[in-house]
């Protein structure tokens, strides 16, 4: 059985967070009640006509640079023609030859075109309950989301795995988010993707038929996916059959790919220039304004902050890609008197884990100085882990200096030289004799039930290596 | 008294109205009677009896038009607040749209009626409306033009004092010439086309259909201007202003003689008119200068495509989800379509959505779409030669006088009307159609073409001409009434 | 001459149903129109630009400001289906049958 390379490129709609629509002045809308947000040119009246809004194509530009594209000089709308309840105008206003971005690069991936285009509406099936198109007779037309500003971002087929394609889509998500211009939420369609699969045996030198996957609305389905969809290609061709271009319905729930094909004719969208908008010119001034205004992107930031404070690229990524907490990091680096950066870092998931990965740290009780604090009190010894992580308790609780709360919980460390710890584990040898002899005979495990003991007796406070090496010596090992 | 009232010109009764010397509402009154004893089916729509309801407040931010309020016919298209804007088709059913049309908002002039018009603007004689056909008030067996005929028609038999139309091809100017009336179609980009149900929109502009080039003149200046919410709208360089030429001296005439002869049907009579026209004008003081358009017998052609190819897909929203007729809505979407659009357009619509879907269709894009967008480049690189040895350009607007209702079927046939107004279109810049005299008791259109935002010149230039023709509309409008 | 496959092939890409004798007459009046519009594919048109718009203006842009919609009545006021506040239509998809 040959080896197969799986050939992936991803196609991404992202919304834009702009206040008002792509081409009318009404505003965007979340969760409001249906056509309340519509004009005469989102819904489509007769007479109606465009008017692009500056403000999307700014971050237009601005997601354009951030993923290295060029950014055209002088660009253009065309018409996009199909026949769908949700499509007001029966043609999109999109991109077609021009787009205002090409040619960039994110990671590994390169992009082969950004454009602007409107959103449609939303078509909601009075089906009801299942959610599945095929089982509803009539459907209703919210325009609410008609017209909202999309930037489609299509990339090269530089992806070759599932797990390629959900780490680049997180970078991709990640950088749009530093860039302010979307809130990127797959659960809540700000951010679509799409992906065209195809496999070919490892050697071949063109790629294999490829199928689109729609409807992947989460980073887990888009892996899962793309996955099941390599596995179905591989089984037909191991079969002997051949793969159908097609467009693919991964169903979230039961895992399968369904064909979207329609009794109608192929689409023929009879692309042709936008009439109603003169020519899209961006001046060499405004593409340099917004370079300058965009922020640290992610990738940038990761490699810096591995440079600057010696992370482990993990390390680094992780806090890259989560600007809250990577700001959080370098403000309690900055606020630190010599505490170690990576111990700060290595202790930023305990924090994440008590006040949960949504939350901007900034907004808790903790302040970047209090965390830095306690990192430095672990670090010289001054305090336990374990008397660390009470102290984090409390102030992610109440706040507060991590010096004040250790004195005030006496959770200092017991100092190996003043003879109390000693004791305690002689106490602890003298409860467990089973255990004692075990560890006297070479087996490590049955330190647990000791060390156990003398972390209760000194309620955390004991250091848990210097517990292990007093029980070492006292059993003259 | 009502006679001599409607004898008065837009311009002298706005005159009178700002002197005291006239009642508005008489004025309306006096019209609105008219208009609803419309024996030329030029209406679709009159206004109630009672004060008339202002066409709308001005847009915020917009100065209040000077204009008097003189009542004012609107083509069916324009989009009017409350009012049946169906654009004379019956996919739009009942249809009175939430808002109104930027110009008429803009005039701000109590509103008369709405006009009958070639259904979604697509015709050269008001036959292909949803609501019959229009009859010319000088012979109503015979059509008004297209597709502003109801407007061409209300003017000219005096049943409103003057009218707004558009033109995509010559559908203000033709109207014009064979209805005894002027009508101007001004550069593309200077009246706002937000509110105007579209046709084809790199070619639809509105204009004034008058008595007189006065009236034109004082109706255009007040509806120019950039609009934000139209982007191919833009600012007008110039104050129009009331025209005051009597002669044409330092005026070059320029006659595209390669153009006039490309067409095969151009009646000798209508030749002849045009002809004495242009003596007449050398009369005045004008250098006639020979000129080529080597592109502009072409015209047709790519506007055959080009304004297609825009409908089909201006049209594509008329789908039965949102508004106007909806047919087989019980059954399923593609019935549902098929039937509303099958069923809800006319016979010449289908025809042009068909043209048009079928030169963007995959295959035959390049061979007919793009190649009339570069025939559109060449003919507006004659003009621009042209115009670097003319000021302005003459031709006859149509070759024939208004024919007969019925008289003419062939489709190509119908559209040789446009041969010579459909150049203009394409390139963009402004044209006006006057009254050059009558063949065989018929009116006959003169058309002056001139640079882009030009019409000041070009308004100047037709109010000479038209004042050594000394047309005489009065019979019409008599016969409006008979 | 166009054919009647064509003609039917147009018809569905545009969603006009046309019943059997409009689509033979399209058929004939069609072929008589692009047979004249034909004679421009014999020019020469080489390296000329296309015109999509007569001015070569700059789109204006629009601040990203937001202005009143429209109040939801007027516009299914004017809805051949209206429910839950929506467009009613035939779900997509879904058959007649």
């Amino acid at each position: 059985m040959p080896d197969y390379v799986p050939t992936i490129g991803l196609e991404i709609h992202v919304q834009l967070a702009t206040a008002t629509k792509m081409f009318c002045g009404c505003a965007l809308s979340f969760g409001d009640p249906a056509n309340v947000h519509c004009c005469p040119t989102c819904l489509g009246l007769p007479g109606a006509l465009p008017v692009t809004n500056a403000q999307a194509i700014e971050y237009a530009i601005a997601i354009g640079l951030a993923l290295g594209c060029e950014i055209a000089p002088v660009s253009q709308f065309h018409r996009k023609n199909y026949f769908y309840p949700d499509n007001p105008k029966a043609y999109q206003i999109s991109q077609y030859d021009v787009p205002i971005a090409a040619h960039g690069r994110l990671g590994d991936v390169r992009i082969h075109r950004a454009h602007v285009e409107e959103d449609a509406a939303k078509l909601i099936h009075a089906g009801a309950g299942s959610g599945r198109i095929h089982d509803a007779r009539r459907s209703i037309v919210d325009f609410n989301r008609a017209g909202t500003p999309l930037v489609e971002i299509v990339t090269e087929p530089d992806v070759h795995s599932p797990e390629q394609a959900r780490e680049w889509l997180t970078l991709l998500r990640e950088t749009i988010r530093a860039l302010g211009v979307s809130d990127v939420d797959m659960s809540q369609g700000s951010l679509r993707c799409d992906a065209n699969v195809s496999v070919a045996p490892t050697g071949a030198t063109a790629l294999g038929t490829k199928t689109e996957l729609k409807n992947m609305n989460s980073f887990a389905f888009l892996e899962r996916g793309v996955r099941a969809e390599i596995a179905r290609q591989i089984a037909r061709l191991e079969a002997g059959e051949t793969i159908t271009q097609e467009t693919l319905h991964y169903d979230v729930a039961t895992g399968e790919l369904r064909s979207l094909r329609s009794k109608e004719e192929a689409h023929d969208y009879r692309y042709f220039p936008e009439p109603d908008l003169p020519l899209l010119r961006v001046s060499a001034d405004q593409v340099a304004a917004v370079r300058a205004a965009l922020p640290e992107l992610p990738a940038d930031k990761a490699l810096r902050l591995s440079a600057t404070y010696g992370l482990a690229p993990e390390r680094a990524h992780e806090l890259a890609f989560n600007g809250p907490l990577g700001t959080f990091f370098e403000a309690a680096v900055a606020a630190a008197d010599g505490v170690d950066p990576v111990a700060i870092a290595n202790w930023l998931p305990a924090l994440i884990e008590r006040v949960g990965s949504d939350i901007d740290p900034a907004a808790t009780p903790v302040t970047p100085a209090a965390f830095a604090a306690l990192v430095g009190l672990v670090g010289t010894k001054t305090i336990s882990r374990d008397a660390g992580r009470t102290v984090l308790d409390r102030l992610v609780s109440d706040g507060g200096e991590p010096a004040a709360i250790v004195a005030a919980e006496g959770l200092g460390a017991i100092a190996a030289a003043d003879g109390e710890l000693d004791a305690v584990v002689a106490a602890a040898i003298a409860a467990d004799p089973d255990a004692a002899a075990k560890v006297a005979a070479g087996n490590a495990k049955a330190m647990g039930p000791l060390v156990g003991y003398v972390m209760r007796e000194t309620r955390g406070r004991a250091d848990g290596a210097e517990v292990g090496r007093l029980i070492r010596a006292q059993l003259g090992l | 008294m009502s006679d001599t009232i409607l004898e008065l010109s837009a311009a002298a009764a706005a005159a009178a109205i700002a002197a005291g010397d006239l009642d508005p509402a008489e004025l309306f009154a006096c019209y609105r009677e008219r208009a609803a004893a419309d024996p030329l089916n030029a209406f679709l729509w009159v206004a109630p009896p009672g004060p008339p309801a202002g066409l709308t407040e001005p847009t915020a931010g917009e100065a209040a038009t000077p204009l008097a309020p003189v009542p004012l016919a609107v083509k069916d298209l324009f989009c009017t607040q409350g009012v049946p804007s169906q654009s004379a088709s019956k996919i739009l059913e009942g249809y009175r749209p939430p808002y109104s049309a930027t110009v008429v908002a803009r005039l701000g002039l109590p509103l008369l009626g709405k006009t009958n018009q070639d259904e979604f603007a697509m015709g050269s004689s008001n036959e292909n409306s949803a609501f019959g056909p229009v009859a010319n008030p000088w012979d109503r067996g015979r059509v008004p033009g297209g597709s502003s005929g109801g407007s061409a028609a209300a003017v000219a038999g005096g049943l409103a004092p003057w009218a707004l139309g558009t033109d995509t091809g010559g559908s203000i100017r033709q109207p014009a010439a064979f209805c005894g009336i002027v009508g101007l179609k001004p550069t593309y980009g200077a009246v706002s086309r937000y509110g105007m149900i579209a046709f084809a929109s790199s070619l639809d502009q509105a204009g004034p259909l008058t008595r007189d080039v006065t009236d034109a003149a004082l109706l255009f200046s007040q509806m120019v201007g950039a609009d934000p919410r139209d982007a191919t709208c833009v600012a007008f360089p110039d104050r129009i202003g009331r025209p005051t030429a009597t002669d044409l001296a330092g005026v070059r005439l320029g006659i595209p003689s390669d153009l006039l002869e490309a067409v095969d049907g151009l009646d000798p009579a209508v030749k002849a008119n045009f002809d004495a026209t242009v003596a007449l004008a050398g009369s005045l003081g004008a250098e006639i200068v020979e000129v080529s358009l080597p592109h502009a017998e072409h015209a047709l052609s790519a506007y055959y495509i080009i304004a297609p190819a825009e409908a089909s897909a201006n049209l594509a929203r008329f789908d039965g989800v949102r508004y106007g007729l909806r047919l087989g809505g019980e059954q399923d979407l593609l019935s549902m379509y098929t039937r509303t659009r099958g069923e809800g357009f006319g016979p010449e619509v289908k025809r042009r959505i068909m043209l048009g879907t079928y030169a963007l269709a995959s295959g035959y894009y390049d061979a007919y779409y793009g190649t009339a967008q570069k025939v559109r480049t060449r003919i507006s690189e004659d003009f621009t030669a042209a115009f670097g040895q003319v000021d302005l350009i003459v031709t006859p607007t149509a070759p024939t006088v208004a024919f007969g209702l019925g008289a003419v079927a062939d489709p190509l046939a119908m559209y040789l009307n446009d041969f010579y107004t459909v150049p203009m279109s394409l390139a963009g810049i402004p044209a006006i159609s006057i009254p050059s005299g009558l063949c065989d008791g018929l009116p006959v259109g003169f058309q002056l073409a001139g640079p882009a935002f030009s019409e000041a010149r070009l308004l100047e230039a037709a109010h000479a001409l038209e004042q050594a023709i000394g047309f005489d509309g009065a019979p019409a409008r008599a016969g409006g009434t008979a | 001459m166009l054919s009647r496959h064509e003609v039917d092939h147009v018809a569905a890409l545009a969603r006009l149903a046309l019943t059997d004798a409009e689509a033979e007459r399209m058929a004939v009046e069609l072929s008589s129109i692009l047979e004249h519009i034909d004679r421009i594919r014999a020019l020469d048109l080489d390296g000329v630009a296309p015109t999509a718009h007569v001015s070569d203006a700059t789109a204006p842009l629009r601040p990203d400001v937001p202005v009143p919609s429209l109040p939801r009545e007027a516009l299914l006021a004017a809805a051949p289906e209206v429910a839950d506040g929506g467009f009613g239509v035939p779900s997509p998809g879904a058959s007649a049958q």
